[in-house]
């Protein structure tokens, strides 16, 4: 039995949270709850003023990209398949593999309406004639929670292409967006070989768009407020907000909704270091004089950059540092700086050759002690 | 050899080996200044100053010999064994000699606790080698003080030059252990 | 017999002899402060450790007989 904690991170200024507002920690969202707080479904063309493919546009103009780890840009997706010969499929991936992670689980069981709002919606946009919405057969608890809110939804109409669950191996690569449309053609949870690609063939040979419940949920808050909206969270190069899931040894694990790119690694290292710096008792001249250097090198790389050098530096002043103080400080800012070379990699070889990213200029997250008291006794 | 105890002999071996000696603790406290500050070149290491410095410093305590063990045998003036080692005990200019006997003490002392400094630890002989500052300013004063050739010009010279040699070297040493902070 | 060099890096200042007097065993690094290229003293050099050892202004470096215990 998993246990969730439901925590939206609430930052007014920031005008978050969104996809979990207002989300219950105990009941399902009812299809009346979803409407008073969000509207009805707002699909497009039933007046004949909008085409379906106007969502596109908008889904295109609002930056969303992928959120179940791909990131590809969502509109453009939508956009390959609805170019197809016709008769697309959509099909909602809400296995959600990653034994750590359980956004997915959270939206489909608390707030399955804004889901399955977005299922329809894209089936609209991309006029498609199936609908799927996939998770881990064995998970009994979401195949329940999600079948009434699909009796919800049947009982008014509401879906003009019928959604179907379905249950798929438990196996980590099962969720693969390939190994979803092989399985939903009868054949094993496997990926395939591409190309083919799902929006050229896949389900049943036609046109099929594969997407995260995740995106499909923001999918239908931009067709409500718009690309505009969307845009005034996060950052131009990655925009709106995220759902991430934060376990192991933190004081509040849980679901958290965020900008993404709201905090760069390396930025929050060097300044963890600059503290670990600036603490020095000033017994030791490795120490003294090498804990700063290392700072100012973790600085370097992370808001200056671009001379393919600044990482070198900073392993080269860890290993002169390590292990040559009276006592372990020293070694534990080494620890930090290498472990940090090792996380933020790919950020470590972007900020080297081109510059900092724009998460390094964004207000720091962790808490780092200001003035420290200076008190010995 | 037989040594004229009533000759100017031993006067002159006096007044020489107190000069020299005053010379070689001036350029003890030089080589000292430069241990400190760290100075050094290429062909000048550290070592070499350091090294140096305890050289010097211990051929300085030979001259002291000298300048002592002519000062009791010379029968001119009497001067009792003690006074050698307790200040202000002679007769004869008594405080210039006591200070003579002090600046004596300061150097034994030195000298002692450097050559045990591993066994004594670092705590201790550094305590020491700082009082032991005042050995140099205290034997130039005894110098001025006592010796008899304070009038003649070339050894007034020395005696000035030696001081500013000394006031310079603490001057550079103050002003740069200013500007650098903890060195 | 061997012997083992430590350095008490409260105790040193970073004058650099030790390095001058026994240059196969310590470097400096950029700040000046000992680095010891190996703990134990190379045989043949237990002479030139001892007279580092003595020659360091602050008597941070330490030549002691080789325990095998880690500091």
């Amino acid at each position: 039995m998993t246990k969730l904690a439901l925590t939206a991170h609430r930052s007014p200024a920031l005008r978050l949270p969104r996809l979990l507002a207002g989300i219950s920690y105990y009941d399902i969202a009812s299809l009346r709850d979803h409407e008073e707080r969000y509207g009805p479904l707002p699909l497009w063309g039933t007046s004949g003023r909008r085409r379906p493919g106007r969502l596109i546009d908008v889904v295109d103009a609002s930056g969303l990209t992928g959120r179940g780890g791909g990131g590809f840009p969502t509109g453009r997706k939508m956009r390959s398949v609805a170019a197809g010969p016709g008769g697309a499929v959509v099909v909602a991936n809400g296995a959600e593999g990653e034994p750590a992670s359980c956004k997915d689980r959270l939206l489909l069981t608390r707030l399955p309406h804004t889901v399955l709002d977005g299922i329809t919606l894209a089936a609209h946009a991309v006029r498609a004639r199936s609908a799927y919405l996939c998770i881990h057969g064995q998970e009994t608890e979401l195949r329940d929670a999600l079948e009434h809110a699909l009796a919800e939804r049947r009982a008014v109409g509401l879906d003009p292409v019928p959604i179907q669950l379905r249950g798929i191996p438990g196996r980590y690569v099962a969720s693969e967006q390939s190994a979803i449309v092989q399985y939903l053609n009868d054949g094993p949870a496997k990926p395939t070989f591409s190309p083919p690609r799902p929006h050229q063939r896949g389900v049943g040979g036609r046109p099929t768009l594969v997407n995260n419940v995740e995106t499909l949920a923001h999918l239908a808050l931009i067709a409500r407020y718009g690309d505009r909206w969307f845009r005034g969270a996060g950052l131009p190069a990655a925009p709106g907000s995220a759902l991430v899931t934060v376990s192991g040894a933190v004081r509040r694990p849980g679901v958290y909704e965020i900008q993404p790119g709201s905090s760069c690694g390396l930025a929050e290292t060097a300044r963890v270091i600059r503290y670990l710096a600036d603490e020095n008792a000033g017994q030791c001249g490795p120490c003294m004089f090498g804990l700063p250097a290392l700072a100012d090198a973790m600085a370097d790389l992370a808001y200056q950059g671009c001379t393919g050098r600044a990482a070198e530096r900073v392993a080269t002043l860890a290993g002169l540092v390590d292990g040559r103080g009276a006592c372990r400080h020293p070694d534990g800012a080494v620890q930090l700086a290498r472990s940090a070379l090792r996380a933020f990699e790919a950020d470590v070889r972007r900020h080297d050759q081109r510059g900092p990213c724009p998460a390094a200029a964004r207000p720091p997250l962790l808490p780092v002690p200001g003035e420290a008291d200076w008190d010995w006794a | 050899m037989v040594i004229d105890l009533h000759g100017p002999g031993l006067w002159y071996t006096t007044r020489a080996a107190g000069l020299v000696t005053l010379l070689l603790l001036t350029a003890s406290v030089l080589l000292g200044v430069m241990t400190a500050g760290r100075l050094s070149s290429e062909r000048w290491p550290r070592f070499l100053t350091a090294g140096l410095h305890r050289n010097i410093s211990l051929l300085a305590l030979v001259f002291l010999t000298l300048h002592v063990g002519t000062t009791e045998l010379d029968t001119f003036v009497s001067i009792p064994v003690i006074a050698v080692f307790v200040p202000f005990a002679a007769a004869y200019k008594t405080f210039w000699l006591g200070l003579g006997a002090i600046a004596s003490d300061l150097l034994l002392a030195l000298l002692a606790t450097s050559l045990l400094r591993n066994r004594l630890g670092y705590r201790l002989w550094r305590c020491v080698h700082w009082v032991a500052y005042a050995c140099w300013p205290i034997g130039l004063a005894h110098g001025l003080g006592t010796g008899t050739d304070r009038a003649t010009t070339w050894v007034f010279t020395l005696t000035v030059g030696c001081a500013a040699a000394v006031a310079a070297a603490a001057t550079w040493r103050l002003v740069t252990a200013m500007r650098l902070g903890a060195r | 017999m061997s012997y083992e060099l430590r350095v008490n890096p409260i105790a040193c200042d970073g004058h650099g002899l030790c390095a001058e007097l026994l240059p196969e065993v310590i470097e400096l690094d950029p700040w000046g402060y000992p680095i010891l290229i190996s703990a134990e003293v190379p045989p043949g050099l237990t002479e030139h450790a001892k007279r580092a050892a003595a020659a360091c202004p602050t008597l941070a470096l330490l030549v002691g007989k080789a325990t095998g215990e880690r500091g």
